[in-house]
């Protein structure tokens, strides 16, 4: 390869931005890598740029003028409505991807692949709906909540970018719910409870993929370029009952009828069940994940390998508490690393190099 | 490339112990070969090179085992288990109270795809279970049931249902489930038309649907075999219906039936012991190629109306026959 890719990440103070950019970092092909995002990176990062920029990224098409950026990764779609407030949320979402489109479609750009993550959220999830959703299924229903609102509207904007620019390849991922080591959703937060919300009379299936399959998965998609809209989930369908014996709890449950004003007074407690999870928990969720397997990717694990691996690492937390300490990411000190003479840089490469083989 | 370079630190960590623990043993082991003192240099090596071979980094397999699954409830939330005590308990029903009987047991395919089509009846539809228990213990073969997505929004129904082998009905999941699982299916066009009807209107079937059961059938390329089945109408009759409740209930029907005047309230479980008799009629192949994008919509409603046609001839034939609702 002649040039290696310059890659901006969005959303690099989240956990998959900085997991996307650890895995870009290993990469010899990928030459540049610049972090957006309105927080620091929690990450340890060798040779990725942070930039601090606000949630909708007005200042974007700047940056990707000024890098010569050819590859777009979208991390930067949040889908835990619990996080921030409707109107962040919208900004965050729904603007910002506005913003990185038209940056990516400005004048004079080299952008020539676009990678955005979204979320199984966009299928919705009602009792009116086949047991697993292929790409092209339709939702069932018009979406209901705040973050299917504002992820359908991402969509609708992403796709109408690759239609305006058919040089580029979009690639839209649809992750299913990620369970593993590291992360935390609203689910394995409500998996780590001593009595696990279910709803009373209902069992739903869902669906998982493990943390390690989604960065796989996104970096699948890099290389090869492939454009068009992927599912991306564990195989098999998990019963919320047999979800939660995997990791050793019990079930605590919710009436089936008031469901939303019981969820309302535990939210009081601080326990955070947004609507869109109540849905999961009374009808659940498939998707076909037989589209990129097609295109020649393989999962490490199922469903229930996913939760299977959730769950020891929640039986190893609870014994040592957290194995690993988050890094904080102190910029002077990166600084120091990237700028200093002082620092040797060829040993310094070198041995990265052999632990990283 | 990729693969390699979107591997967590973490994964390194079982290699790096093993390697460390590798250098100790080889301590050990050259430490222990010296104080003997009689170990040449060459013994020596070769030792160490024992010990290191012996204490190669085993490859710790990172991941759990993959599938550590606890129940055997699959991706239609059918558990066999479940069906299987179902099957024991509904079996004495089966021989002795329905005594239920089929003509032409032999047109049901023993592997394949196919769609089966009934007359549904009784307020609360005793065909289905009937039929699914006739096939599922003569053919040792599951049959799943398209059922109305009102199931789904039931609390406890709806868990029951779908691990008893109740599938919403929903093109996708039977094209999935006859194309690509080559299961049968079971299906009642009428929907809740059929059951809900007054005992007055019995084996008077209504409209087929708008013929999606057909278009199933094309899409997938099977067969669809009717199936005309007479003694559920008796068995739970339907006597008065209450719109009103029905509405304020959220119900697509409520029925008052023979049963509860009867029995009380046990009567809203309790069939009565009508004689089943299931007829199966000749199978119906398409020309047509399956998975095409569209099927033409005059052909399906000529087809699903020649199958209604040919269940109504069927029940009218086998009630001809039948000498007593009770005895057959």
């Amino acid at each position: 390869m002649a040039k290696g890719r310059r890659v901006l990440v969005t959303g690099l103070g989240t956990f998959w931005g900085g997991r996307v950019a650890q895995a870009l970092e290993a990469d010899p092909d990928t030459d540049v890598i610049i972090g957006l995002d309105t927080t620091h990176p929690t990450v340890e990062l060798e040779r990725t740029e942070f930039v601090r920029t606000d949630e909708s990224y007005s200042l974007l098409a700047r940056i990707v003028r000024a890098a010569d950026i050819d590859t777009i990764i979208h991390t930067f779609l949040v889908v835990d409505s619990t996080q921030m407030s409707a109107r962040q949320l919208h900004e965050t979402n729904v603007i910002g991807t506005m913003n990185l489109c038209a940056a990516a479609s400005q004048e004079g750009s080299k952008v020539c692949n676009v990678v955005v993550k979204s979320s199984t959220l966009v299928y919705g999830s009602t009792h009116r709906d086949p047991v697993w959703f292929a790409e092209e299924t339709p939702r069932s229903g018009p979406p209901r909540t705040r973050v299917e609102r504002t992820l359908v509207e991402v969509e609708s904007y992403v796709r109408d970018y690759a239609i305006d620019n058919p040089h580029v390849a979009v690639t839209m991922l649809r992750f299913s719910n990620v369970v593993g080591p590291d992360i935390v959703t609203p689910l394995s937060r409500v998996l780590q409870m001593p009595l696990v919300p279910a709803i009373f009379g209902f069992d739903p299936r869902f669906q998982f993929v493990h943390e390690d399959d989604v960065v796989r998965a996104l970096m699948f998609v890099l290389e090869r370029q492939i454009p068009g809209i992927y599912n991306i989930a564990g195989d098999g369908l998990l019963p919320w009952s047999e979800t939660v014996a995997i990791c050793g709890k019990r079930r605590g449950y919710l009436p089936p009828v008031g469901t939303r004003l019981a969820a309302g007074s535990l939210s009081r407690l601080g326990i955070a069940l947004p609507p869109e999870m109540l849905d999961l928990l009374t009808y659940g969720r498939g998707v076909d994940n037989r589209r990129l397997k097609a295109a020649g990717f393989e999962y490490e694990h199922t469903s229930a390998g996913a939760v299977e691996s959730y769950a020891q690492a929640l039986r190893l937390r609870n014994t040592v508490g957290d194995p690993r300490p988050a890094y904080h990411y102190e910029s002077d000190v990166e600084q120091f690393f990237r700028h200093s003479p002082a620092v040797v840089r060829d040993r310094e490469n070198s041995s990265s190099n052999s632990r990283r083989r | 490339m990729a693969r390699q370079t979107a591997r967590d630190p973490r994964k390194r960590s079982p290699e790096r112990q093993g390697s460390k623990a590798e250098n100790k043993a080889g301590d050990k082991a050259r430490k222990a070969t010296s104080k003997a003192g009689t170990a040449t240099e060459a013994t020596e090596a070769s030792a160490t090179r024992g010990t290191k071979e012996s204490l190669l980094p085993v490859p710790i397999d990172p991941h759990p085992p993959d599938d550590p699954r606890r129940s055997d409830v699959d991706e239609w939330g059918r558990s066999e288990h479940l069906r299987s005590i179902l099957r024991t308990v509904v079996d004495p029903i089966y021989t002795h109270w329905f005594r239920a009987e089929w003509e032409n047991f032999d047109r049901i395919p023993t592997e394949g795809g196919a769609l089966l089509v009934g007359n549904h009846a009784g307020a609360i539809p005793s065909d289905a279970a009937t039929i699914m228990h006739g096939i599922e213990t003569q053919l040792g073969r599951p049959v799943y049931t398209l059922a109305d997505e009102f199931f789904k929004k039931l609390p406890l129904v709806n868990i029951y249902w779908q691990r008893l082998g109740g599938v919403q009905a929903h093109p996708d999941n039977a094209y999935r489930l006859l194309r690509e699982q080559r299961q049968l299916v079971l299906t009642f066009p009428e929907g809740n038309k059929g059951p809900g009807k007054h005992f007055s209107e019995r084996y008077q079937l209504r409209r087929f649907g708008r013929g999606g059961f057909v278009e199933i059938a094309l899409r997938a390329g099977v067969p669809i075999i009717p199936i005309a089945t007479v003694g559920a109408e008796e068995s739970m009759p339907i006597v008065y219906k209450s719109p009103t409740l029905a509405r304020l209930l959220g119900l697509p029907y409520f029925p008052i039936t023979a049963n509860m005047l009867v029995l009380g309230p046990l009567g809203i479980v309790t069939w009565f012991p009508a004689k089943f008799r299931m007829r199966v009629l000749e199978p119906i192949t398409f020309d047509e190629p399956p998975d095409q994008p569209r099927y033409s919509r005059s052909r399906i409603m000529d087809s699903a109306e020649m199958i209604r046609q040919r269940i109504q001839e069927a029940l009218y034939d086998m009630l001809r026959q039948r000498q007593s609702v009770w005895r057959g």
